[in-house]
């Protein structure tokens, strides 16, 4: 099978190779010495140090993990419920309406979803006088609503592969349907639910086009900062920056990894 | 319970598109905002409406709004096709990975999804630059003399949108790949076919879904994407998402931006009722 044995690997190696080697750059170009992002200039770390001692950064940063934190939240609570009431009730009079909404914002162009959340916001406030302003909750109301989207996708998948007989023996035990809820579901779903919210969590402290459009005065989140060091030409500080999240990130995937390879062996192990 | 993402979907999704469309038909004005109410009560407790057309006839009108649709679409297009032609080998191989390779390697394909779009955008800055790491790797090799100009061309923003969007390619075409029936392989190469005739007759069409799915997934963003243009296309690469980027925070013209936003939702509309339809069937096939 020459497809499958040769063809379809090496080509699968060079997507894995697209894949990495910008990254590898970044991160190797991080510890450059030289000002010039793509001369080497001999191993250094001062790029950390600068990132360290920029106040603008790391006060972008603060404001991103904290709106981040929150939007994810409030995502995971929105996502959860919606996830529930389309896998369990499958008949409520709302169900076209949630079905219709609840997955556009996955592929919504972030543009359209920027500018037609602020045009809400700003007319909410000529109306009712609430938001006052944009800033920090009009971004945080934002990200929740498409935070959603992708929480009920990852809780909605897991609520379909669970084993139902499991609520039915609680529920034939005589516990009610909100115990049934906290007792069985939910442990249940857990690891989904950790997943979707970090998920929520990354995609929030990382969006620059909807922040930008709904953010205000004073709430410049870490995306929008970084984006307009990038436009003035490469900065070896921003890919400190990038290294940083690449460490951050690359360890989730370890344990992540290490995590399914524990629940596999489990699975497979002689019941 | 299921009343409250409806309405919160309701009010934070739905109401802002009527709000958009609302803009698009009112007069831009200096103030704060922007525009003019297209319902004004006068003394005598009439109300007057005003709608204009305006915008959406200057959008017309103005070369400049239809080639950038078009152009976006040609982009969003070409890009979407090079993702696919680098997802499928690797969804294939993940496909028919042993555990825990194929886990390892499903990992490895979420995980950049995971670090910031922004940086990874940035990446390609370094890269594709006159005097960036390829050009001056391909010097080295002595392959050219001068150096390519490969930033700030649309070459780049398709390497940027493949680049960045490979997952939502990669994931549909593995969840196909993996439900492939093998025995009608088997069948194939009992009948005498040969590997490339059984891929080509066999397994392409089986994961036609897949490859419609993931695409739907890269084009529809892809549309509308501003980021990528902004930092790796050139002044002249015109995609929608950057002029309604500029309408909205350099002209300030707010109803302008708004009347592009509404034709771009009317582009997109087609391919997002399809992914609905697609999500549906496989609802209804779970169940």
């Amino acid at each position: 099978m020459t497809v499958s044995r040769y063809v379809m690997p090496s080509l699968a190696a060079l997507g894995f190779g697209f894949l990495y080697i910008p990254i590898f750059i970044l991160v190797v170009y991080s510890f450059n010495a030289s000002k010039l992002v793509t001369v080497w200039g001999g191993f250094s770390t001062q790029w950390y140090g600068a990132l360290l001692n920029d106040p603008q950064i790391l006060g972008a940063a603060w404001l991103s993990v904290k709106i981040a934190a929150i939007s994810a939240t409030l995502a995971l609570i929105l996502g959860t419920m919606a996830a529930l009431t389309l896998v369990r009730f499958r008949w409520f009079r709302g169900r076209i309406w949630l079905t219709g909404m609840v997955a556009a914002p996955l592929v919504m162009p972030e543009v359209i979803t920027g500018l037609s959340l602020l045009l809400l916001f700003v007319a909410l406030e000529n109306v009712f006088g609430w938001p006052a302003g944009r800033g920090v909750l009009t971004i945080v109301l934002a990200h929740a609503t498409f935070g959603m989207a992708f929480v009920t996708v990852i809780v909605q998948a897991r609520l379909r592969d669970m084993d139902l007989s499991l609520e039915e023996a609680a529920m034939d035990l005589g516990a009610r349907p909100l115990t049934v809820f906290f007792t069985v579901t939910l442990p249940v779903i857990a690891p989904a639910l950790v997943a979707a919210w970090l998920l929520a969590f990354t995609l929030s402290i990382d969006d620059l086009v909807i922040a930008s459009f709904v953010s205000g005065p004073g709430s410049s989140t870490l995306p929008m900062v970084v984006f307009s060091k990038v436009r003035l030409g490469i900065s070896p500080d921003v890919n400190a920056l990038a290294t940083l999240m690449i460490l951050v990130v690359g360890l989730g995937g370890a344990i992540a990894f290490w995590q399914m390879r524990k629940a596999h062996r489990q699975a497979q192990l002689p019941k | 319970m299921a009343w409250i993402p409806t309405l919160w979907l309701l009010l934070l999704f739905l109401i802002p598109f009527l709000v958009v469309a609302k803009i698009s038909l009112s007069e831009a004005a200096i103030a704060m905002p922007p525009y003019k109410p297209i319902l004004t009560w006068a003394e005598d407790g009439l109300a007057t409406l005003r709608l204009q057309f305006g915008n959406y006839l200057f959008l017309l009108d103005d070369p400049l709004y239809l080639s950038a649709y078009g152009e976006s679409i040609q982009i969003a297009g070409i890009s979407t096709l090079v993702t696919l032609l680098i997802a499928y080998p690797m969804a294939y191989v993940i496909a028919r990975a042993e555990e825990p390779r194929r886990t390892a390697l499903l990992i490895l394909v979420i995980l950049p999804f995971w670090t910031s779009f922004l940086l990874r955008v940035y990446a390609w800055i370094g890269i594709l630059k006159t005097n960036g790491i390829l050009n001056n790797a391909l010097m080295g090799m002595g392959l050219i003399d001068a150096p390519l100009v490969m930033l700030q061309t649309d070459f780049a923003v398709y390497l940027g949108i493949a680049y960045t969007y490979l997952p939502f390619m990669v994931l549909p075409l593995y969840a196909t790949l993996s439900k492939l029936d093998g025995t009608l392989l088997e069948a194939a190469e009992d009948l005498g076919a040969t590997p490339w005739v059984s891929f080509w007759t066999v397994t392409l069409p089986l994961t036609l879904p897949g490859m419609l799915a993931g695409s739907l997934l890269v084009f529809v963003p892809a549309l509308g994407e501003y980021v990528i243009p902004a930092l790796l296309g050139g002044n002249d690469t015109l995609m929608i998402g950057k002029v309604l980027w500029n309408e909205f925070f350099a002209n300030r013209d707010w109803p302008i931006a708004s009347a592009v936003a509404i034709c771009m939702l009317l582009v997109i509309v087609a391919p997002l009722m399809w992914l609905q339809r697609i999500q549906v069937r496989r609802e209804e096939a779970a169940v």
